[in-house]
This record gives C-alpha cells, structure tokens and sequence, in this order.
C-alpha cells in the first residue's frame, strides 16, 4: 500500500462515491450547528419536505448573538437576535437534533462544547457552518466550514462534495520558550505563509513543539488553520488526546473504546507520505507576537515596531497604508508603547479552561489599568463552572474584569459586545479585520497571557516581563 | 438556482487585497433568517458613513460602476468566515462574476451555490482587467463560462480554469442536494459499512 498522510487516511474512510474527474463525496460523522448560518437550511429542507438524515449525529447549540451578560436569563433583548435563537431552538426540536439551549449550563461556543461534550473524535470527518470548525482538526478530525447550502446539503445527505485538497506539513521543531504560547505558534504559521498561503491545503501540524501541547493548546493552533487559508488543521491523535477523550459523554465506552483506540492508533501520517508543502519553525524562534494590522497575517513579536508599507510589496504597500490608518499607528513606533482600551479573552481561540488559567497566573493579585474595560467570556458554561471551582473567576474579577456569561461575544461583535470607533482592543480572538469588533473598533490579536499584561498595563506588554 | 451561461456587463475594479466576509458583509446583517435583501448592504461599511451617507470614493458609489455585474479584486478575496451572507449580497446586488488572483476557499464554495462564477486568473492578466475595469461604464467585459474566456472591452480575450463538474452545474443551473440524493443508495451502504468498521461513531 502506498504510503498515506493523516488526511489521506481520512479521506479514504469517508469517501462515498469519486466520480472520475475527481469530485468526490464525502461522509460526514457529525455535523455542528449553530443559530446565525442554518435557518435558511433548515427552511430550504421545510420547502423541500426533507428531513435531517441523521438527527443522532447532528449537534446544535446557539452561540454567536447570544448576550453574556448575566440577565440573558430573562430572555434576549435584541428582536433579531433573539428570532434567530428561537428559530434554533423551533428547528432543533422538530428535526429531533442534539440541542444545548441558551441556559442549559452545557451552553457554549459551538467548537469548545463540541469537544467538551466528547461529539468530537480522532478520525472523524466533522464540518459546521462556521470556519473556526478547523478547531476540532486538534484531535485528528478532518473538520472544517462550510456556508449555508452545504449546510442544508448535510443535513439533507449526511455528505458533501468535494474535491481532495493538497497536503503540507507545518512542523514545529523543539521547545517554546517561556511566555510563548500556541497562539504564538499560529500566529507567527500565518505571519510566515500569509493568510492565503493555506489555500488548496490541509495542513498537518507537528513536531516536538506540538506534542507538548495541552488539547487547549492544539485547538488554539488548528482554531487558526482557516486565517492561514487552510481549508482544515490536523493534528494526529495520541496519548494526550486519547486521555482527553476518555470519559466524556459522547465519548464511547467499554468495548467500543477498545475497538476506537485500535484505529485511532493507527492515525498518523506515514513516515514516507508525499507532502505537496512543507514548512518547518524552530519552536525556540518564536516569540509572542501581536498583531499590528488588519489580518491576521499582519504579525509580529511584542518587541518589534509596527512597520512601514514601503517594506512591502505588491498589493501589501497598499493594505499596509490602508491597516496603519485604520488601527492609528504610526510606522516605526514600538509595539509595545501601544495603548488600549479594551481587553477581550475569550473565543473559540482561547476561550477554554487552560487559557483561563494562563491569564488567572498573570492577573493574580493584580488590578487592571485604571479607566480599562476588561472582560472574560469563557467558552462553555462549564468552563465558567470549572474556572470558578478553581477560583480562578475570582481572580478576574478582583483584578476588574467582568466575569461573562459563555458565547461568541466580542471575537465577531454580534451580540451586544463591541467595540466603539476607534476603541482598541487586546483580544485573544482570532481576527483583526476592519469592523470585526465593531465599526471602527483597532483589534491586536494576541495570546490570553498577553492579553491578560495589557490589561495591567493599559498597553500591549511583553508578558516575558511579568513572569 | 440561477444559471450561469455568459454575462456582458461593466466590472468594478477594487484593488484591495484581503478583502474579507466581514467587508463584505458586516456581521449587524448576519441576523437575518432570510437569503434575499441583502444587496443593500453589500460592503456597508465601506459604502457608507456612520450616518448612513454614500461615502462618494467607493467604488460602487460611482455613477459608472452602479449597476456593475463584475467585480475585479485583489489576491485572497472572500477570505474570512463561511458565511453565504457573503455570495448571497453580492448576488443581490447584481454582481454574478468575481475575478481576483486567488479566493478563500469557503467563499469560493459558496459562490457555486449561488450562481456567481468566481475566475482566479494569475495576477498580470487581473492587473490587465483591473486597468480595463477602470475605463468605467464604457467598457463592457464578455464572461463565457461555456467557453471560459474574459474578453476585455478592446476585444482582448483571457481563458480560465475551473473545475469540470462546478461548471457544469453552474451552467445547468443544478441542485447539488437533488444530485446527491440520487445517490442515495451509495450512501446507504457506506454507512452500513461504516456502522460496522466504526460502531462508536
């Protein structure tokens, strides 16, 4: 047999029919689904008298308009939103779907309760209307967005079409440094390829520097495969995975372990697989970076300045003028010496427990700059619950920042958190782009740690220097 | 959904890279639970003040460029979210033909869906069109999907690539799901296999 990468292997499992151009189509195990890109599915297969083909393995739970604040118990304010949610909460019962309402305590960003809960697992194909869905590519899974008619095509087939993508490897050599994280790691992957330099690729992350990644941390790095213009993240399942997996809800049992351990061992790409790329970063290079423009690509380490367009090329001199009169920086001032208004930790990038710890480490006894808001939006609600067993919630809120109710919040500003015209904002989400947080809101995209030593500071800080 | 045989209409040059799904489609219209009306606020933030005002520089706010069917953009286009927002208001608008170096996957995806032609064509031949574009209202471009060309307003023509299968439906105008299920029975017994290989699932 030939020899196969991760993403060969999964491919191969999943594949239902390949005509002989290459169009193939896909199996699908689970199918996530959230309140913003599905009601018009779910409307096209009520005009279409279709049902959902596997209601077991469909997973839905809204997440992007709801509000944070403690009073969404009293229902949701804004109409619109608030339809949306209904019309999830309307769909999920007559399809007959797994459902997390909005005050079920197991609520969450849809990519964090996905792994929470155990749906997600090594080897299987996993797709959601949402791009960050590149997230669960941490256990091995082939998983990736998709818009809203192959939504509905999903959920009416159980399958998508597709063409077989390419494969590049990303490997991460050795060990990070202390202060960096794997948000470092994925923002310094797409500071080096650029946001397009994924595009046509899965890409497979490994490496030392990988294998010593927490789950947290490999969802972080896949989280972002997407802003490298990757249509999915992989990272091959082991032990660190396996023990992750075990026991969660959804995750199976007894026997049936047995028999998914036997093949989930068996996922990892072959020593002589045919990459179509291949990039390699010293782990003990990268620093922790921030962003300084409007893409995600626009990164550098914290002791950098921001730079000037004429350092580019192409259509980048352009972009880079447009980003610097965005954000209001000037070229050649110090990273560093950048004052905020805002901290944002949270996301389906860092929204989970261990990110919650790494900022409670920095924050610890300390109070937020005078004049900051400051807030922490945990991904799930037992995140929430987890992090205030801990004491961590604790933490946070005597250094001043507000302790949030689980959700999308201020990473896509749908809900009533956003930024102001010219607010800027340290936020462990994962996009930068013009109006993402609000109209006129200057995001840098940085680490949990980081964010958290901005919050001291009131301006974007080397965490290297509080540690 | 609507076919796509061949368009001959006024292309909107935006030399912008990176042109992402939140510019395209701010994330305060995402809350709709409907496909159509969102043409209205295609590139809104960039179309138009705080208060609501055509803001004149942009490109679709020009006389020329109003009613504009093609759009030529810079590298990576559509890059960002999965949202179908996306496709959906620019369709909306009247726009079926996006030509850029390169797209975001998803968008680029999405696009088939909805009877728009998205053209990656190597940057000097987008730089030739971007310049044809610029010639505003006068200078009609031809795109033939069946003969997968871009003739420019001076009759100067550029052929491109696209996958066999994508074009087809695009021509034909077909429903991917009704294809699909004609499968049924293929899918039927890979699951059957599958629940065998892979109970847990």
């Amino acid at each position: 047999m030939s020899p196969k990468t991760l993403y060969d292997k999964i491919w191969d499992a999943h594949l239902v029919h390949e005509a002989e151009d290459g169009t193939s189509l896909l199996y699908i195990d689970r199918h996530l689904v959230h309140e913003v890109t599905s009601p018009q599915a779910f409307e096209g297969l009520r005009m279409a008298g279709r049902k959902v083909r596997k209601p077991e393995n469909t997973i839905a739970v809204p997440d992007h308009n709801v509000p944070t604040t403690p009073d969404r118990v009293n229902g949701i304010k804004n109409e619109e939103s608030r339809i949306q949610v209904e019309a999830l909460d309307k769909n999920a019962k007559e399809f007959g779907i797994n459902y997390y309402p909005v005050n079920d305590v197991r609520q969450g960003i849809v990519h964090i309760v996905g792994p929470e809960q155990g749906w997600t697992l090594p080897g299987m194909t996993v797709v959601c209307g949402d791009s960050h869905t590149a997230t669960h590519g941490a256990f091995g899974a082939l998983a990736h967005g998709i818009g809203t008619s192959e939504v509905e095509h999903v959920l009416a087939t159980q399958t998508l079409i597709q063409s077989k993508s390419k494969n590049m490897k990303v490997e991460i050599t050795g060990q990070l440094r202390p202060g960096v994280t794997a948000k470092d790691i994925t923002l310094s992957v797409i500071g080096e390829t650029g946001t397009a330099g994924g595009t046509g690729y899965v890409i497979e992350y490994c490496g030392e520097a990988i294998r010593s990644l927490s789950m947290e941390g490999r969802m972080t790095v896949c989280n972002m495969a997407i802003e490298g213009g990757a249509r999915a993240g992989l990272i091959a399942p082991d032990e660190t995975t396996f023990e992750y997996i075990k026991g969660r809800p959804h995750a199976p049992k007894g026997a049936q372990w047995e028999a998914a351990m036997a093949w989930w061992k068996t996922l990892y790409s072959d020593d002589d697989a045919h990459w179509d790329k291949v990039i390699t970063i010293k782990g003990e290079d990268i620093a922790p970076v921030v962003t300084w423009g409007t893409s995600p690509e626009d990164v550098l380490p914290i002791t950098d300045a921001v730079p000037n367009p004429s350092d580019f090329d192409g259509g980048k001199v352009d972009a880079a003028k447009r980003a610097l009169e965005y954000m209001g920086l000037e070229a050649g001032q110090k990273l560093s010496d950048i004052e905020i208004d805002t901290v944002f930790i949270g996301s389906c990038t860092n929204g989970r427990i261990e990110d919650l710890r790494a900022a409670a480490e920095i924050l610890k006894g300390k109070k937020i700059k005078e004049g900051l808001r400051a807030m922490i939006v945990p991904g799930s609600g037992l995140v929430r619950a987890q992090a205030e067993d801990e004491g961590l919630a604790d933490i946070f809120k005597d250094a001043g920042f507000e302790w949030r109710l689980a959700g999308c919040s201020m990473c896509l500003a749908m809900n009533p958190d956003q930024l102001s015209p010219g607010e800027r904002c340290a936020a462990t989400s994962n996009r930068n782009f013009e109006g993402r947080q609000g109209r006129g809101g200057r995001t840098h995209l940085m680490s949990p740690q980081m964010a958290a030593a901005a919050a001291i500071t009131g301006k974007l800080t080397d965490v290297r220097e509080m540690m | 959904m609507e076919k796509f045989e061949k368009i001959t209409g006024v292309a909107a040059p935006m030399p912008l890279i990176n042109v992402d799904t939140d510019m395209i489609i701010p994330k305060q219209f995402l809350k709709t639970i409907k496909r159509s009306g969102l043409g209205k606020n295609l590139f809104d933030e960039m179309r138009f003040d705080d208060d609501g005002n055509e803001i004149p520089d942009f490109v679709l706010n020009k006389s020329q460029y109003r009613d504009a069917e093609i759009l030529v953009a810079g590298d990576n286009f559509g890059c960002g979210s999965s949202r179908e927002h996306a496709p959906w208001a620019i369709k909306d608008f009247g726009i079926r033909c996006v030509i850029a170096p390169s797209f975001a996957d998803i968008f680029y995806n999405n696009c088939f869906k909805n009877g728009i032609l998205p053209i990656a064509l190597p940057q000097e031949q987008v730089d030739m069109l971007m310049k044809d574009a610029e010639k505003g209202s006068n200078a009609r471009m031809i795109v033939d999907l069946e003969a997968q060309t871009v003739t420019t307003s001076d009759g100067e023509i550029v052929s491109f690539e696209i996958d066999a299968f994508k074009k087809h439906c695009l021509l034909e105008g077909l429903d991917d799901i009704a294809l699909t299920l004609e499968k049924g029975p293929a899918i039927d017994s890979f699951e059957q296999q599958a629940d065998a290989a892979r109970p847990w699932v």
